[in-house]
């Protein structure tokens, strides 16, 4: 009896020192977690730098910023691009559509369409938090032509005075504003002109490709709105950028050279590895056969 | 009854005691470690633009025209489309650049190390290097072939550092006790330290081949191992903010994370504007750094570097 008694007792005594010992060790392992957290922070705050404390002041709730100063720019001089921004004003619209705005638009709001002098974005429907601005249409790539008419539509009904270049891009377009108002700086708003990526079929001056964007001079966007009501375009059609290009020459709006003064194009239907590596594109490909000027091929070999 | 609750409580009051005394044991332990680890620098800084634009313009000239940085790049077969990625890219702003492979391949020229286990080809990649070029670089740059680097950041960061100082910097992780520079951030050494890693290379004790006893450790792992005996720790490389300049994911990785990480502040979350490396590209990605970085420019802005550093003369870059 005395025996199996001490034997329970022994039980009991290893028992508790294991759970004894199991508590405590959770316990420990959550305090050193804790240690083993702050650790890295401190490693990365270098008494030198300054860690920027979380400042909640933007102004979009849930948007994201690109653009927050950094000091790294310091010796960034922007007075000349400054000094455009002023003197070239352009208004960017952004062809989106609802199941787009968390995806797509969203991220091109972040980027660079805060460098343009205003921008919206053109949706079939109104958002007001986004916000966008609702044609009154249905989505779908046979819709596009109706979008662009309207869009075009409501920007000379709103803002045609506050712009001289009227620019449409895509929601998975990136436009280097800074690099389009050196092109459009050449030019006059009351010209009646537009720029983009120009193609050679079906029209006798060529068409902008809708992919790589266009963007109209004020005269352009005031003859184009003008030759809807006076029936001189058509108003229905699958594809856009032909058929805006088909109306821009009924309308006597010239179709720009984009190029660059080395005869490069700066107007891209694809995403820069497209272009940039040498045959990617095979040369079967459709593309080749629509691009009005030659290609002019610079050798990969030759980075600055 | 009562006994066995008082045998159950005495367990339980020895149980945590030997669990706090195991516990502090071992915490005086790493904390013994972690204290000779802050006598060494953890983090190491690139030069402050306001000290550098302090020196004469002829300092400047003589500094951009000292510091030279020699490549290695360890590459196999396999890896055909990564090398010429590089080979065309950024490889050609090292003021020399050699590629060294476990075999020999037709297609492009490259040391052959004959071996195809990757600490085997680090080790001889470096020691052929010493003995070749030890007087005459002070900085050597070690890289795989997913990884792009950007020279000229690479040569301000390095700009008032001593290379007879024992340096071994880039991309630091931590693997339980030990500190190491990540391979695929790419590797800087300066003379001193690959003078010692030369030495105590051949210290079968200290860096054998075969390192790890069970399974085999990785090259990088085993690097900081060998240089750690010599005395020569690991230092994490950050810009004047504190980011990482060295980095062992793609752009597209880092600004993926740090959308959701800082949505508020993308570019103060994401990468620093003097990051020196990007891994984990894929060779058409290298094509596209390398306009983005060299060429692709937004009309009317201008920098004002204090220091221009140019690719080597016959370079083939323009």
């Amino acid at each position: 009896m005395a025996s199996s008694k001490s034997l329970m007792n022994l039980l009991t005594f290893t028992f508790g020192s294991a759970i004894g010992f199991f508590v405590c060790y959770l316990l420990f392992s959550i305090i050193l977690e804790e240690q083993v957290k702050i650790q890295p922070h401190i490693l990365h705050n270098d008494p030198h730098g300054q860690h920027s404390a979380d400042t909640d002041n933007n102004q979009l709730q849930g948007q994201m910023n690109f653009n927050a100063d950094s000091g790294q720019h310091k010796d960034e001089n922007k007075n000349i691009a400054e000094g455009l921004y002023q003197k070239v004003k352009i208004l960017c619209w952004v062809m989106t559509g609802p199941q787009n705005l968390e995806k797509k638009a969203k991220h091109v709001k972040a980027t660079w369409a805060q460098r343009c002098n205003k921008i919206l974005f053109m949706s079939s429907e109104e958002n007001k938090d986004f916000p966008t601005v609702g044609l009154e249409t249905k989505e779908g790539r046979d819709q596009l032509y109706w979008k662009t008419i309207k869009a075009f539509q409501y920007v000379y009904d709103h803002y045609f005075d506050d712009a001289d270049w009227f620019m449409k891009a895509d929601d998975d377009t990136y436009v280097i504003l800074d690099n389009l108002r050196w092109l459009l700086s050449k030019y006059s708003p009351e010209q009646p002109i537009y720029f983009g990526r120009r193609f050679k079929p079906y029209v006798k001056q060529g068409y902008m490709s809708g992919g790589a964007g266009y963007v109209l001079s004020k005269e352009a966007l005031k003859r184009f709105v003008a030759a809807f009501k006076m029936n001189k375009c058509s108003h229905s059609s699958s594809i856009e950028d032909l058929a805006l290009g088909k109306c821009m020459e009924i309308i006597n709006v010239e179709a720009g050279d984009s190029r660059d003064t080395s005869g490069r194009e700066t107007f891209h239907p694809f995403v820069p590895e497209h272009h940039l590596i040498r045959g990617y594109l095979p040369k079967t490909f459709w593309y080749w056969n629509y691009n009005y000027y030659p290609a002019v091929e610079v050798s990969l070999g030759t980075y600055p | 009854m009562i006994s066995e609750s008082s045998s159950f409580v005495k367990g339980v009051v020895l149980g945590g005691a030997f669990c706090m005394l195991v516990t502090l044991l071992g915490h005086i332990k790493v904390g013994h470690g972690t204290k000779a680890h802050h006598h060494e620098h953890h983090h190491i800084q690139a030069p402050n633009k306001e000290d550098v634009l302090n020196l004469s313009e002829g300092e400047r000239m003589e500094l951009s025209k000292s510091i030279r940085v020699y490549c290695i790049i360890l590459v196999k077969p396999k890896d055909l489309g990564h090398w010429a990625a590089v080979k065309e890219t950024w490889s050609k702003h090292c003021d020399k650049v050699e590629f060294y492979s476990s075999e020999n391949v037709k297609v492009f020229e490259s040391v052959a190390l004959n071996t195809n286990d990757m600490w085997v080809m680090m080790r001889k990649a470096y020691k052929i290097t010493y003995e070749r070029y030890k007087d005459e670089f002070s900085w050597f740059f070690l890289a795989y072939p997913t990884t792009f680097a950007i020279i000229e950041n690479l040569k301000y960061f390095l700009l008032k550092k001593d290379p007879s100082q024992p340096f071994y910097i880039g991309h630091t992780m931590k693997s339980g006790d030990l500190e190491y520079v990540d391979g695929e951030g790419g590797i800087v050494l300066s003379i001193e330290s690959l003078r010692r890693f030369s030495r105590v290379l051949e210290d079968s004790d200290k860096c054998p081949e075969q390192g790890g006893m069970i399974w085999k450790l990785a090259e990088d792992k085993q690097l900081a191992i060998c240089l750690k005996y010599t005395g020569v720790f690991a230092e994490n490389a950050e810009d004047s903010e504190g980011k990482d300049v060295f980095n062992t994911k793609s752009v597209g990785a880092l600004i993926k994370e740090a959308m959701s990480t800082h949505p508020q502040q993308v570019v103060d979350g994401c990468c620093s504007d003097m990051a020196i490396t990007f891994s984990g590209l894929a060779p058409n990605h290298m094509h596209v750094m390398m306009y983005g970085v060299y060429r692709l420019r937004p009309y009317g802005h201008t920098y004002n570097d204090a220091l221009v550093f140019l690719p080597p003369p016959g370079s083939d870059n323009d």
